[in-house]
């Protein structure tokens, strides 16, 4: 697997949350995305960057565009330092939620993607990785 | 690269002329115009354009990586002929052909330059095969990007044309779905369904699945999905053709088709279909 | 652009929503929205997403609650205009926006506040008597 490109967005405002949706938009697009794939892609993003900026305190988004087996695909990670997740299982399920969402972002945007990874240590912090195949 | 400006470029301004002829030559030996797909002025026109982006590009000192911004005008070049070769019907190595007819000309330039001095002869030969070589890789490979890019539009054409999506009346539309229902078809033909909607007005939407042998879980989920979206933009949708198998599969996987209107045939959910949008049937006295 | 406006059509509110809409603009509207309805007896409101390229959960809650503040004041809501690539994605998130009404486009959904609201004058009618 090699790495076409990549950077860095911060996600510290809301502002960087429509940033980043429009960075991600547009990444999709370069890879020729259907409609239907960039939007869910997009959603997906759009869920994690708030979560990041909500529950995480602020964090920042890796993204990647990654060659792998002659398919190209746009992977997302995003990272923050915050209180972290103590249980996952909980986090995950359809319509549980600390405060008052609704609870569908992190189930939903998993199956918005093809690939999803959780990472979270109560008091040091949360990583999701996202990854969409073209 | 040689050390100092390689003489390739002042060759290819020297003599741009003729090489440009006895490329053209060559390509006419090779047949390259000889069925009618390609006219001599538009291969000539080709020739000579490539002639003048190749001596603009190797201005640049820069002979060997041809993945570099100077190079940008010539890659975009050739990949404008992949596309019209692909276009015309040609192979990939008549394409190929294109470039690696140039070879014959620039090296008997060379030659006739570096007559006396054979190891710069030598070098010089060295770095314009490599770099036609790469120009023809670059060809080819966007010959097959393109033709793999022609293939997958006429499949997801077909896929679109067997299963069209009909207008049965003002405001409702049809999709008579036949044959087996694989997960990526439902998807692609839900998707042009619900673009139909849109653009059409259209607020009751028939999926009519009697043509169906079977549906698995996907497809089944994928069913309820499309019909809670067609809901969410507006528009109602109704399933007609339920076989009984298929009822009792649809059951036992746990698919939950509960408030969504079915019917057991067409013509049953086409005259609901009227009655909802406030047409109503009758036999004319005659 | 940080309100998005409101244009009174009679008895209705019409929004059109044409840009990426951050959070806070979402809430201003929602509040916005109710104050307007009070303020100008509106029957009905009309929320136009057919320039939204996404609608996530946070939009998503705005648009139910926002139908749901209407109600309590006396004001119907339909949401008009969304597009396929969006309505798969809410599906597909776990969003079905129960109790939103839609309608295909503005059109469409300026009927349905019409004629609600005449069976529901017809109705009042009926109740005075
Ligand atoms: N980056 C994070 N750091 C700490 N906790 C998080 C993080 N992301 C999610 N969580 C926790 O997981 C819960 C579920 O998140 P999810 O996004 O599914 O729902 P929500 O944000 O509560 O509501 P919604 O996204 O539907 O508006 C959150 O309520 C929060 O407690
Ligand atoms: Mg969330």
């Amino acid at each position: 697997m090699s790495v076409i490109k990549s950077d860095v967005l911060p996600i510290r405002s809301e502002q960087d949350i429509v940033l980043a949706r429009q960075a991600v938009r547009k990444l999709t697009q370069e890879l020729t995305f259907s409609i239907v794939d960039q939007t869910k892609f997009v959603t997906a993003a759009s869920e994690l960057a708030r979560n990041t900026l909500i529950y995480g305190g602020g964090g920042d988004l890796y993204w990647e565009v990654i060659l792998d087996g002659g398919r190209k695909g746009l992977k997302l990670s995003f990272k923050d330092e915050g209180p972290g997740i103590p249980d996952l299982k909980q986090a995950m399920t359809d319509g549980w939620t600390s405060g008052h969402g609704l609870g569908m972002g992190l189930s939903g945007s998993k199956r918005l993607v093809n690939d999803f990874e959780i990472e979270s240590t109560p008091g040091k912090g949360t990583r999701v990785t996202i990854t969409r195949w073209k | 690269m040689a050390k100092g400006q390689s003489r390739i470029v002042g060759i290819l301004k020297k003599y741009e002329a003729d090489l440009l002829n006895d490329w053209l030559g060559e390509l006419k030996a090779s047949g390259a115009d000889s069925d009618g797909r390609i006219s001599e002025t538009e291969l000539r026109n080709q020739a000579t354009e490539f002639i003048s982006q190749l001596r603009e590009a190797t201005q640049s000192g820069n002979l060997d990586n041809i993945g570099t911004a100077e190079w940008q005008a010539v890659r975009d070049f050739l990949d404008g002929i992949s596309r019209s070769r692909v276009a015309q019907g040609f192979r990939s190595d008549q394409t190929a052909g294109f470039i690696f007819s140039v070879k014959k000309p620039l090296f008997t330039r060379l030659r006739k330059e570096l007559g006396s001095d054979a190891d710069g002869l030598a070098e010089e030969t060295w770095v314009a095969t490599e770099l036609l070589d790469k120009l023809a890789m670059h060809t080819v490979h966007s010959f097959q990007k393109t033709r793999e890019d022609v293939i997958r539009r006429q499949q997801e054409e077909l896929l679109e044309l067997s299963t069209p999506v009909v207008k049965l009346w003002e405001g409702v539309l049809a999709l008579p779905m036949i044959g087996t229902l694989d997960s990526a078809r439902t998807q692609i033909v839900m998707e042009s369904l619900l673009q139909r909607i849109v653009d059409t007005g259209s607020e009751i939407a028939i999926i009519d699945i009697t043509g169906v042998p079977t549906v698995d879980t996907l497809v089944a989920q994928h069913l309820l999905k499309t019909v809670t979206a067609i809901r969410l933009m507006g528009a109602d949708c109704i399933i007609s053709g339920i076989r009984p198998q298929i009822a009792q599969t649809i059951v036992h996987l746990g698919v939950d088709l509960e408030g969504v209107t079915t019917k057991a045939n067409l013509a049953d959910a086409l005259s609901l279909a009227l009655k909802r949008s406030g047409f109503s049937i009758t036999k004319s006295k005659a | 652009m940080d309100r998005i406006p409101i244009l009174q059509m009679g008895k209705f509110l019409l929004v059109t929503i044409q840009v990426d809409l951050h959070d806070r603009l979402a809430l201003t509207l929602q509040d916005d929205l109710t104050a307007k309805i009070e303020k100008t007896n509106a029957k009905g409101v009309l929320i136009d997403i057919s320039s939204l390229e996404i609608v996530d959960s946070f939009i998503g809650r705005m648009i139910a609650n926002t139908s749901s503040m209407a109600r309590i004041l006396d004001a119907k809501t339909v949401v008009v205009g969304m597009q396929p690539a969006v309505a798969i994605t809410l599906v597909e998130l776990g969003l079905t926006l129960t109790g939103v009404q839609t309608a295909l486009n503005v059109e469409r959904g300026m009927h349905l506040l019409r004629t609600s609201l005449a069976d529901k004058e017809a109705d009042d009618v009926c109740d005075q008597v």
